[in-house]
């Protein structure tokens, strides 16, 4: 089976909906899909964190015409994506164990779609032979 | 030339890249094998994402009905 990894450190709106429709495409095309939620990734997945725009510096002052962009386009909600995703295919989200014990987060803090708290070695284990992609 | 029966018809015209093959994908998997489906969708990615998905999970592609402006029909039998 085809498989891609993902390493998701950033917790922009772009790079989430980037991240978010490469895995809805992947579980498509019938890859296994992991993804590992590290720093910024990881703070995007906390309980209540998923609303508005969060924008890097290359759309700054942009953000308004932006989010009426994506509402006039109907593009769904990033955690949407991740959620089609693992209801058509085999898709698994893991939270780093030291994001979580840097900021003191526990399992319950983060959306249930987070399936388990992981060490990078296992991560990578996990990960071998994969198509991977640092986002 | 006998025209294809269409079992089920899904409306995904508006439907945001990768919506339209999320649609197809779902409402394939709770079919019959033999069953064919159809799925409207005004993304322009769909013209090759469609296909490609069809042929790589061993589906048939029917036809491509071209619609009203900017919108295709992919007409898809389920085959496994």
């Amino acid at each position: 089976m085809e498989r891609l990894a993902i390493i998701l450190e950033s917790g922009t709106t772009d790079k989430l909906l980037a991240a978010s429709i490469l895995t809805a495409g992947a579980a498509a095309m019938g890859k296994e899909v992991r993804i590992f939620l590290t720093f910024g990734g990881l703070m995007a997945f906390r309980k209540g964190a998923q609303e508005g725009l969060l924008l890097p510096k290359e759309f700054a002052g942009q953000e308004e015409e932006l989010a009426r962009r994506m509402e006039a386009k109907r593009v769904p909600h990033w955690l949407k994506n991740f959620q089609d995703a693992k209801e058509i295919g085999e898709v698994h989200l893991y939270a780093c164990d030291a994001t979580m014990s840097l900021f003191d987060l526990k399992k319950e803090d983060l959306v249930p779609e987070v399936e388990d708290v992981v060490g990078v070695a296992t991560f990578l284990n996990a990960a071998e032979g994969a198509q991977t992609l640092f986002i | 030339m006998d025209e294809v029966k269409i079992d089920k018809e899904i409306d995904a015209r508006g439907s945001f890249c990768p919506g339209p093959l999320m649609e197809l994908v779902r409402n394939l998997k709770g079919a019959q094998v033999g069953q064919v489906l159809a799925v409207l969708s005004s993304d322009a990615g769909s013209a090759k994402d469609i296909p490609a998905w069809v042929e790589k999970a061993g589906h048939e592609l029917v036809r491509i009905d071209e619609m009203e402006a900017g919108v295709r029909r992919f007409v898809v039998r389920k085959r496994r």
